[in-house]
Order: C-alpha cells, then sequence, then structure tokens
C-alpha cells in the first residue's frame, strides 16, 4: 500500500470517529445544560472547549460551541470541517477505498449545508451518528481485511479511545455538577451492555469500570487502545522494522495497564489527569505511526547520473 | 407523432447542419427511431425530472470537474448520440487506420527520419515542433507501441461526412466519462439498451490493463502498472482515480515515486516496490525535473533516464506531441499513404498551412469566413471563429498569424452535425463532436465502441470543450446484437439446469412451525363458522 494512501486511510477513520463521538459529546453537554438547574452555562461552555483544545474567548454563549464544535465549517475542531476532511481524504484515496464508501462519505458533505445552526441540534447528532454508522457499514461490508482496513480501523481505535477520554473528562467541568454515569453510558451506546454485563443499578465505579476497561464492550478505552496494538501488529512488514512501530504499541499498552491494573477508586480519583494521560498516549501513537508508516524514510537525493 | 399532441419533440427544427435524428423533411433517421419514440411517449416534465436525476447522480458518485474553483456535476445530456453499424464500419477502421500511421510516424521521426528524407514532411516542420524532444530519441520502447492510448476527434460535416479533426496521443482524456455515461444512462433507460442492440463499452479497463502489461520492459510475467497522476486537483483527477480503480492498480502521484540506479521505486508502508509501467496522466514537461521543467514537482527525477535505460514503460511515450500538432495534422493524408500504402479511410477537414506565402495571402483576405487556431492549442483556447468574431478580434489574430505564421492554421468554418439536446426550451439542435479511444496493444488497434461526444450547450455554439461550458452525450454504437447472438447458451444447457432440485432456503425452526399451526388453527376453525 502506498504510504500516502495509507495516510489518508488512517485519518479517514479517525475523522469519521471524531464526527460520530464530538456529536455524542455535544449532545450529553446540552442535555447537561437543560438539566442541571445550578448550572454555571458559560464556564461550563469554556470547559468544553478546553477539553477540545479549542480557543476561546469568554464569556462563551452555546452558540459559540455548536458553532466551533459542529456547524463552522472553517474550524477544524467541528464536525462539519471533519466531515469534509474525511471526505476530501477519501477523494485521494478514492482508487482504493470501495465504491460505495466514496457516496456514503461524498452524500454525508453534500447534505452538510442543510444542517444549519438554527435546526435542532440535537437532530443534526443523530444524523451525524447515522451518517458515521453507514460509512462504518458499508466500509466494514465492502473492504477486505488487508493493510487498506487496518489503517482506517487503527485510525478509528485511536480516535475512539482519545475521544471517550475526552468524554469522561467532561465530569469535572467547571460550573456544573456534570453528567452523570448513566448519561455518559447512554452517550457511548453503552448503557444496556451495562445493564446486561453487570447486573445491577448504575454506580460510579462499576460504570467508570465498564467505561474504562471493559474487555468486550467496543466503546472502552483499554478496548479500543488493546484493538490499536492488535492492529498495528497485523499491518504488511510490521516486522521488519520493529523499532518504531513498537514504540507505538508501548505507548499504547503502557496507558492501558495503567487504566486495568489500576484500582478503579484510584483512577476516579484523579479523572482528569488520567484522562490527558490516556489522550497523550494516543498521539504519541499517532505520531510514531506517522513516522514509521507515512514519512519517507530517508529523504532521497537526486544527483546526475551518468550515462 | 401525432400533430395535435404536444411532445417534446413538437418544435424540434434542424438548422442549416446535418442533424443525427431529423433529415430535412421531419423524418426520423433509421438510428434513432427508437430513442425518437421512447422520449416521444414521455411528458416534457418527465425528460426534466430524469435529466435532474441524472446530475444528482453524478453528484452523489462524485463525477464532477473543477470550474471556476467549485465542483460541478459533469453535465451529460438525457438524450443519447446513437451512431448505426455501417457508420461504425467506417469510424473503426478509419480511427485504427490513423493511430497506426501515428505511430509509424512517431517511430520514425524518434528513428531514422526517413519521411523527412524522402520529402514528405520538411524538416524544419519537425525541428520547430514544440514538441519534438531531442532526450526523447534514443528510447525504444519496449513493444513498439508509443500510442498506448488515442483519442481521435471527428466531426461530421454538412453532408454528414466524418472528418478527423484533431489527433491526441499525448494525454486523451475523457474516457472516464464515457464510463460512467454509459453506466448512468443504462440506468435511466433501462429497456432501450436491450432491445436496440449498444454495443458495451465496459470492457475499456480491461483492454488498457492488458495493453498496458504487453509494453512491460523485459519478460516480466506480472508487470507492476501505476497511473502516475498530477494530484487531486487536477481536472481529470476522477478520471485517473476511476482508471486506476477499474484497472485494479496503484494511482501514484510524483512524490510516490523514487528513482535508485535508473530504476523506478514506489514508496509503500512494506518499503520500495519496483515499477514497471506507468501510465502517465501527466504532460512531459512536468514528468521529469532533470531532463524538463526543473520546477516541476509533479514528476520524479531520473524517470526519463530510467525509461532509456528499458527499465520502465512509459506510456503514452515521451514526446508524442509531434505528431498531434496541427500542422503535422495536415500532412496526415500523404504519411497514410507513405507509410501503410492506403488510401485514408477518414478524411481531415480542408486545412491551410499559414506558413505558405500562398496559403497565408488567400486566408488573410477571408479572415471572416474561416476558422483560425493556434498549431499548439487544446481545449478549444486561442480559436478564433471568423463568422462570429468581432473586427478587433479579427485585427489582433491577424497580426499574431504575420508574427508567427508557422504557430497557426485556417479552416474553412465546418456546421458541426447536430443531435436533439434537452435546454431550458425543450429539444433543440446542438453541435456535437466525437472523440473515439484506440488501445494500442502492439498487434492490434482496438477502438472503443462509442466515444465521449461532446455538445455545445449554447445555440449556434460550435466550439464543443468542457472548459469552455460543454456537455456531454452518452454515445450509442448499434449493431452489438450479432456479437450477443453469439454468447446465448445453447437450449439444451437450459433443459439441464431446469431439471435440477433447488437447494431449499432453511429458516428458524420455530417460525415455519408456528405458521403451520396458524395454517391448523385457522383450517380446525373454519367448519364452526
Amino acid at each position: 500500500m502506498l504510504s500516502r494512501i495509507a495516510e489518508s486511510l488512517f485519518w479517514i477513520g479517525r475523522y469519521v470517529e471524531r464526527a460520530d463521538n464530538t456529536a455524542r459529546l455535544l449532545d450529553v453537554h446540552l442535555n447537561v445544560l437543560l438539566e442541571d438547574p445550578w448550572v454555571d452555562e458559560p464556564s461550563a461552555n469554556a470547559s468544553l472547549l478546553s477539553v477540545m483544545n479549542c480557543e476561546f474567548e469568554t464569556p462563551v454563549a452555546r452558540r459559540d460551541v455548536l458553532a466551533t464544535l459542529a456547524f463552522d465549517p472553517e474550524r477544524a475542531s467541528s464536525i462539519a470541517w471533519t466531515l469534509g476532511a474525511a471526505r476530501e481524504n477519501a477523494r485521494r484515496a478514492r482508487e482504493v477505498i470501495s465504491t460505495e464508501v466514496w457516496e456514503s462519505l461524498n452524500t454525508t458533505r453534500n447534505q452538510l449545508p442543510r444542517w444549519t445552526a438554527s435546526a435542532r441540534p440535537h437532530e443534526f447528532f443523530v444524523w451525524v451518528r447515522e451518517r458515521a454508522a453507514v460509512v462504518w457499514g458499508l466500509h466494514s461490508a465492502t473492504t477486505s481485511r488487508d493493510d487498506a482496513w487496518h489503517f482506517m480501523e487503527l485510525g478509528r481505535s485511536l480516535e475512539r479511545a482519545d475521544m471517550i477520554a475526552r468524554l469522561l473528562m467532561t465530569r469535572h467541568f467547571e460550573g456544573t455538577s456534570g453528567p452523570n454515569w448513566t448519561t455518559l453510558l447512554r452517550s457511548c451506546s453503552a448503557h444496556e451492555a451495562y445493564l446486561r454485563t453487570v447486573r445491577a443499578l448504575v454506580t460510579e465505579e462499576r460504570a467508570a469500570e465498564f467505561l474504562l476497561v471493559d474487555r468486550l464492550f467496543p466503546r472502552s478505552i483499554a478496548y479500543n487502545l488493546q484493538k490499536a496494538e492488535d492492529t498495528l501488529g497485523l499491518i504488511e512488514g510490521a516486522s521488519n522494522s520493529r523499532a518504531l512501530s513498537d514504540r507505538a504499541r508501548l505507548a499504547l499498552g503502557r496507558a492501558r495497564t495503567n487504566l486495568e491494573y489500576r484500582d478503579v477508586r484510584a483512577v476516579l480519583d484523579d479523572l482528569p489527569g488520567q484522562m490527558q494521560e490516556v489522550q497523550r498516549a494516543c498521539g504519541t501513537a499517532s505520531d510514531l505511526i506517522r513516522d514509521r508508516y507515512f514519512l519517507p524514510a530517508s529523504t532521497v537525493l537526486w544527483s546526475q547520473e551518468a550515462l | 407523432m401525432t400533430a395535435d399532441q404536444h411532445t417534446p419533440w413538437t418544435g424540434y427544427q434542424p438548422v442549416q447542419a446535418w442533424d443525427e435524428a431529423v433529415d430535412v423533411h421531419g423524418k426520423v433517421r433509421d438510428p434513432y427511431r427508437r430513442v425518437y419514440h421512447e422520449i416521444d411517449r414521455m411528458s416534457g416534465d418527465d425528460l426534466y425530472s430524469r435529466a435532474e436525476a441524472l446530475a444528482s447522480t453524478y453528484l452523489a458518485q462524485g463525477v464532477t470537474f473543477d470550474h471556476a474553483g467549485e465542483e460541478r456535476p459533469f453535465p451529460l445530456d438525457i438524450v443519447p448520440r446513437v451512431v448505426g453499424a455501417d457508420e461504425w464500419e467506417i469510424i473503426s477502421p478509419g480511427v485504427a487506420q490513423r493511430v497506426r500511421t501515428l505511430e509509424a510516424f512517431l517511430a520514425d521521426v524518434y528513428g531514422s527520419q526517413h519521411c523527412v528524407n524522402d520529402g514528405i514532411v520538411p524538416r524544419r516542420l519537425i525541428a520547430t515542433s514544440q514538441y519534438f524532444y531531442r532526450s526523447a530519441a534514443g528510447i525504444d520502447p519496449a513493444n513498439g507501441v508509443r500510442v498506448h492510448v488515442s483519442g481521435i476527434d471527428l466531426v461530421r460535416d454538412q453532408h454528414g461526412i466524418w472528418r478527423v479533426l484533431e489527433d491526441n496521443v499525448r494525454v486523451p482524456s475523457g474516457v472516464s466519462y464515457v464510463l460512467s455515461n454509459r453506466r448512468a444512462m443504462s440506468q435511466m433507460f433501462p429497456d432501450m439498451f436491450g432491445a436496440m442492440g449498444v454495443r458495451p463499452v465496459l470492457e475499456y479497463s480491461q483492454r488498457l490493463r492488458a495493453a498496458l502489461t504487453r509494453c512491460a520492459p523485459g519478460d516480466i510475467d506480472d508487470p507492476t502498472i501505476v497511473v502516475l497522476t498530477p494530484g487531486v486537483f487536477n481536472s481529470a483527477y476522477y478520471e485517473h482515480s476511476l482508471l486506476a480503480r477499474t484497472m485494479g492498480v496503484e494511482l501514484v502521484e510524483g512524490r510516490d515515486l523514487e528513482t535508485h540506479n535508473g530504476r523506478v521505486y514506489m514508496r509503500t508502508t512494506a518499503g520500495r516496490r519496483r515499477v514497471d509501467v506507468i501510465y502517465r496522466r501527466v504532460d512531459d514537461d512536468y514528468l521529469d525535473p532533470v531532463a524538463f521543467r526543473p520546477d516541476s514537482a509533479l514528476g520524479a527525477p531520473g524517470l526519463v533516464h530510467a525509461a532509456r535505460l528499458g527499465n520502465v514503460t512509459i506510456a503514452n511515450a515521451i514526446g508524442n506531441g509531434v505528431a498531434d500538432d496541427k500542422l503535422i495534422y495536415t500532412y496526415m493524408p500523404d504519411l497514410t499513404r507513405y507509410y501503410l500504402g492506403e488510401d485514408p479511410i477518414l478524411p481531415n477537414v480542408d486545412t491551410w498551412r499559414l506558413e505558405e506565402p500562398d496559403a497565408r495571402e488567400e486566408v488573410m483576405d477571408r479572415l471572416d469566413e474561416l476558422v483560425v487556431k493556434p498549431v499548439d492549442g487544446a481545449g478549444g483556447k486561442g480559436v478564433i471563429i471568423g463568422p462570429k468574431a468581432s473586427r478587433s478580434e479579427l485585427d489582433a489574430v491577424r497580426a499574431q498569424i504575420l508574427e508567427d505564421p508557422r504557430g497557426w492554421i485556417a479552416q474553412p468554418v465546418i456546421q458541426l452535425s447536430t443531435v436533439p439536446t434537452l435546454t431550458e426550451d425543450g429539444l433543440e439542435p446542438r453541435h456535437v463532436d466525437l472523440r473515439p479511444f484506440a488501445i494500442n496493444d502492439g498487434d492490434d488497434v482496438w477502438v472503443l465502441p462509442g466515444g465521449l461526444t461532446r455538445v455545445a450547450l449554447a445555440r449556434g455554439q460550435l466550439i464543443v470543450n468542457s472548459s469552455q461550458g460543454g456537455g456531454s452525450k452518452d454515445t450509442w454504437v448499434l449493431g452489438g446484437e450479432r456479437q450477443r447472438g453469439v454468447k446465448t447458451p445453447p437450449p439444451e444447457s437450459r433443459v439441464e439446469l431446469g431439471g435440477m432440485d433447488a437447494v431449499p432456503q432453511a429458516a428458524h425452526p420455530d417460525d415455519v412451525e408456528h405458521g403451520q399451526q396458524q395454517q391448523q388453527q385457522q383450517q380446525q376453525g373454519e367448519p364452526s363458522c
């Protein structure tokens, strides 16, 4: 697989997953603003934007949050931009991805302008999640499990681990008591799975455990870190040059075991710090993957050859 | 069409050009009969809604081109253009003959130049051609093919005679629109295809791949083929990716390629991989910063050197531009006789070479009734149509011609044939040309049955290039029935298949039982009511 194409696939995976999770995150946030009577909205908004690493000017209005994270196609943090970028990457890798996946991404991008800030945001978020599901479904049904699949899955699982870590940070926002664990589980589509697995009412430790380290649920952080590690091992030629890809796996493995082998209470007591660790690990792994697979091994200088 | 009923055809009136659907007496020509009646049964609104559906599928599929920085759906007209089987019997061998001539000419020009020594083509004509590259002279293509893919532009004049307007043997584009137009139109008019026996175009990609495989250097069994594109911002990017996808090969950009020791490699996630054949869609000038433009970032340094060593085949070959020069065009009939010993099947359009003083003198007086074209122009750029040009335009072009007579040719205004086209005012005749595509695999020249029909969407407009606001039509070549007839299986095989027992489809046992129970319950309940 061409390095340039692999990079595009990796980013399609990340962008689509990011759009999906940003929609979930915003949905939770708006829900909290509605339900919490003592909410200090500007500081809650500011916390959200800082978790998403966006610049902002205080006080932050709800409109600003929606523009920054959902609708403004000029800002790299917004869902609109992300979906557009996913489509541009798909265009670059057009001959590698299947026609169905391409058309779903292209149609998504074409329909974006219909959703303006004035529409009810919740419907927009539902639509975004649906479109992401369409992309993933078609991707899964039409892609050979070769490197094309692996790079997209790699991007997807890294992004998902990162975004769930960001979502859990909303528990400790300024100016609000934060979403309760039931809401968090619901926003990860995890509530029913949790009830079936734990067979008990939602308690803080159990819920946190489920979202952090459950080995079977596809939206727990540990599951996705593990999956990214495994995928790295499946990529063709991974065994040839061990150093860089292994360092990526090292970063992911360390973050995962840190969660798995630590008492859940200890994680909860330092939730923002621990979640930032996860995000940093994902960032490091992403950089190492780029160095290993997407950049030229050495800069080739051309000099005149004798005929 | 009954006189009192309003159909899409009401008011359709051919202009002075040859109309391919309807003759001067309003009688429908044979090949169009079925298309005519199909449309006749529709209402005008139906026709428009189908046209809209076409545009929206193109937008969803991303069949677009960049127009002023904006992605637009490639305009495809709802009315197909039909070419009868008898006409294709002229076009197909005519195009193949033309390609064979061009091949022979190129081999000669970059070889011993017999045509110059024998006085067929003046030497200065080749020496002054801006597309004649001395650096391409030593490169011998692996199986002798230089024109792997060509697009020969044809027009039909007032008398219905097909003529060659232009040869394209550098990087002819547009074939992807032939393929996607067909896909879209077959969904729009499914029943017409089978009934009319339209010849299929889908095999193009396999043919191209086979031709590229055969031109691989040395005795490589399974060569690595790549399509080289300038990048995602190129207006033909859709075509590049479609060809790569349907051939099942990699689409590379210049930065994906490296050359080491005269061999070409592409950078992959698993290291370097050797490349044997490059189907390049990058112009000569940009192909290799070492040999040509040093500022080019679109090619890869060292490509030409690798090709010269015979380690990689570049298709189409470098330096082909010398053959599709509009001045060489005027020599094509002579060259056909010279190389092949045959008379040209498809005539040229009469052309004056303005570097010849007599011709120049004659043309200068009649500029307002002729078409003048720059010899190295493409995409309809710089073409001045005398009868439509203003005084100042004519004066300007006159001065340009006197300054550089080598750079211009003149032709009579050809009223291109017209085909019914859906416009805002209903169906109207619009001028069209045809670009059939030919693939040369070294043994045989295969002409794609169909080709890109470009249509000038504005009334009376004679320039059909899409960069000048032209559209396209799906081109249906008839006469596919005989070929298909051979392939239908003999009747006994169908009998055999019918005699076999079908394998039952399983279902959840509860569901089946439940159905039976329900049935029984219903039957038991019957007598009592």
